[in-house]
């Protein structure tokens, strides 16, 4: 194994940590909007879907190119979007003043 | 690694910032109140990471500018288009996505390594070609898994287990083979024809581990399918020596993990069991419901004008809503006559069991989008010390998750699942189609019970009728 290796291990091996710790924070109630922003999040492979098509290699080709590209903006938009809509309907008890409504 | 002295890159930079904020906005995922905020600097992270890679000598804009905007126009389109009891599939689809796109990465580097290889046949350095085959094999199971669970959730195709004689063996041969070419582009054998054998194998393998998976093990699918596509992009970060990728991938992988256990916890199930008990499991449950699925012999039918009744004049009531409330579109009307019982100065509670819905937390959000304050939600754990206090407990398309043989029959299937102890308010409304069992095909003595009365009907129907009537009191 390279020490490049080893560090990136490093850096997984305490992200996953971190994960636990702050996931299992998060109440049953959150868990769906949870779902789908660590969703939105895995959209950083975006990231390297811009990296590889445009880099221009020609080894993937234009069209598997744009393909990867479309995916994984997909998964960031969409996700990011119905994250937001999903958490702005989550309302606390409503206040004598607008229980009238 | 160059010298240690070097200045740092400031698109590295940058991608550290991102990573920051990735985890800060978990954290603030913690309350809801402070939920949306965390999504927005998450997404602000996502826009830095973004922006810093495109200053990275993009020579093909045409690809990445049009394939930006076509994805973000799609992916926000459906985003607002998708109704909340689609969610599930829509999760499900976003998913799939993110595996296909981490799968094309690695494809795209695999190829570009082939070429640049200074020795014919082509040779991988070994740290490269274990991460690659990795990440095209998670992203592209993930892909096609994700994408056969949202044609299950969407009814495109058939929702119960689709099992066959053989099916684990034709499964264990396909992951032989996978794991036989992943280990063949390893040791660099033949590695092209090996790699989009891994890929394509990887591929069906993410196929048929979802067909036999039944639509009230979703919840638990899903989660993993998010794991699975967090480690594939965590994989790529290795790939493309990017830590922002791993960092992300690992949190996402932590994130869907934690939800899995969580979720098969939830139905007293090992993953194992979920994943590949369907075979056995629909054998047990035919036997069972073809054993005494008619024996309902005691059960109370009571009309709308006793239960409202009943309902006015509790000092509280606990609803508990299941997944035939969401198929019935009720969840507007359940909040409708909680509003009338609170005018009569009802105190009203919602229990939800962990697996209600097709998703972690998935009944929340639709009781969220019928602006019922999150507040009035409750937790199996703290709501089940509660029913004993409540005047009556209102069941709403739930079935399994109320069955007391959980904790009491030995012999029954769901034996040891947690369930939310409603037969222990002093009374019961369950709200039902008919007598049919629940999806495990299980008989509930919760509905003989003396203190138990029935009202049979469409939920949605029925919970208007039952508006209508208290606000008649």
């Amino acid at each position: 194994m390279t020490e490049h290796l080893l560090n990136e291990l490093t850096v997984f091996v305490l992200a996953v940590f971190v994960g636990f710790e702050v996931i299992s924070k998060v109440p049953t109630t959150l868990h769906t909007p949870l779902m789908s922003a660590t969703n939105a999040i895995h959209g950083i492979v975006l990231v390297g879907a811009i990296l590889v098509a445009g880099a221009a290699y020609g080894t993937l080709g234009p069209v598997i190119g744009v393909f990867l590209v479309i995916l994984a903006s997909l998964n960031v938009f969409g996700g990011y979007t119905v994250t937001e809509r999903m958490l702005q309907m989550f309302k606390p008890r409503p206040t004598p003043g607008d229980a009238k409504k | 690694m160059n010298a240690a002295t070097a200045l740092a890159n400031p698109v590295d930079i940058a991608y550290l910032v991102t990573g920051i904020c990735f985890i800060v906005g978990l954290r603030y995922l913690s309350h809801p109140r402070t939920a949306r905020l965390g999504n927005r600097i998450s997404a602000a992270g996502m826009l830095i990471a973004v922006v810093a890679t495109l200053t990275q000598g993009i020579v093909a804009w045409s690809i990445v500018g049009g394939g930006i905007l076509v994805g973000a126009a799609i992916g926000i389109y459906s985003a607002r288009a998708v109704k909340m009891t689609a969610m599930p599939q829509m999760v499900a689809l976003f998913n799939g996505a993110g595996g296909g796109a981490a799968a094309l990465v690695a494809t795209g580097e695999f190829l570009r390594l082939l070429v640049e290889s200074p020795t014919r046949p082509p040779t991988l350095p070994i740290d490269e070609s274990i991460t690659i085959v990795l990440s095209a094999i998670i992203g592209s199971l993930s892909f096609s898994g994700s994408i056969i669970a949202f044609l299950k959730l969407q009814e495109l195709m058939t929702g119960r287990p689709i099992v066959y004689r053989g099916q684990q063996f034709v499964n264990g041969l396909l992951a032989i083979v996978i794991v036989a070419s992943a280990i063949a582009v390893i040791l660099g054998t033949n590695i092209e024809m090996a790699f989009f054998l891994a890929f394509g194998g990887a591929l069906l393998l993410g196929v048929l581990f979802v067909l036999p998976i039944g639509g009230a093990d979703m919840p638990v699918v899903i989660s993993l399918l998010n794991a699975f596509t967090g480690l594939a992009a965590a994989m790529t970060g290795f790939v493309l020596s990017n830590n922002v990728l791993i960092i992300s991938g690992a949190l996402v992988g932590a994130s869907g993990t934690v939800l899995t256990l969580l979720m098969s916890k939830a139905m007293n199930r090992s993953i194992t069991n979920v994943l590949f008990g369907a075979f056995g499991q629909v054998q047990a449950g035919a036997a069972l419901s073809g054993a005494n699925g008619k024996a309902s012999g005691n059960v109370r039918a009571a009309s709308v004008d006793d239960v409202a009744m009943m309902l006015a004049y509790a000092k509280e009531v606990i609803i508990v809503p299941g997944y035939g409330m969401a198929v019935a579109q009720a969840q507007h009307s359940v909040r409708e006559l909680a509003d009338q019982l609170e005018k009569h100065g009802v105190e009203v509670k919602y229990a939800i069991h962990p697996v209600a819905g097709r998703m972690p937390g998935h009944m929340n959000v639709l009781l969220a989008e019928a602006n019922v304050p999150y507040p009035a939600l409750y937790d199996m754990e703290d709501i089940n010390p509660q029913f004993a206090r409540a005047d009556v407990a209102l069941v709403i398309g739930a079935n399994d998750v109320t069955n007391p043989a959980a904790r009491n029959v030995p012999s029954s299937p769901i034996y040891g699942m947690p369930i939310l102890d409603v037969d222990k308010a002093q009374n019961v409304v369950v709200l039902k189609r008919s007598m049919n069992t629940g999806f495990a095909g299980i008989d509930n003595p919760l509905y003989e019970d003396p203190k138990t009365v029935m009202l049979f009907g469409d939920a949605k129907k029925s919970v208007d009728e039952l508006a209508g009537a208290v606000k008649g009191l």
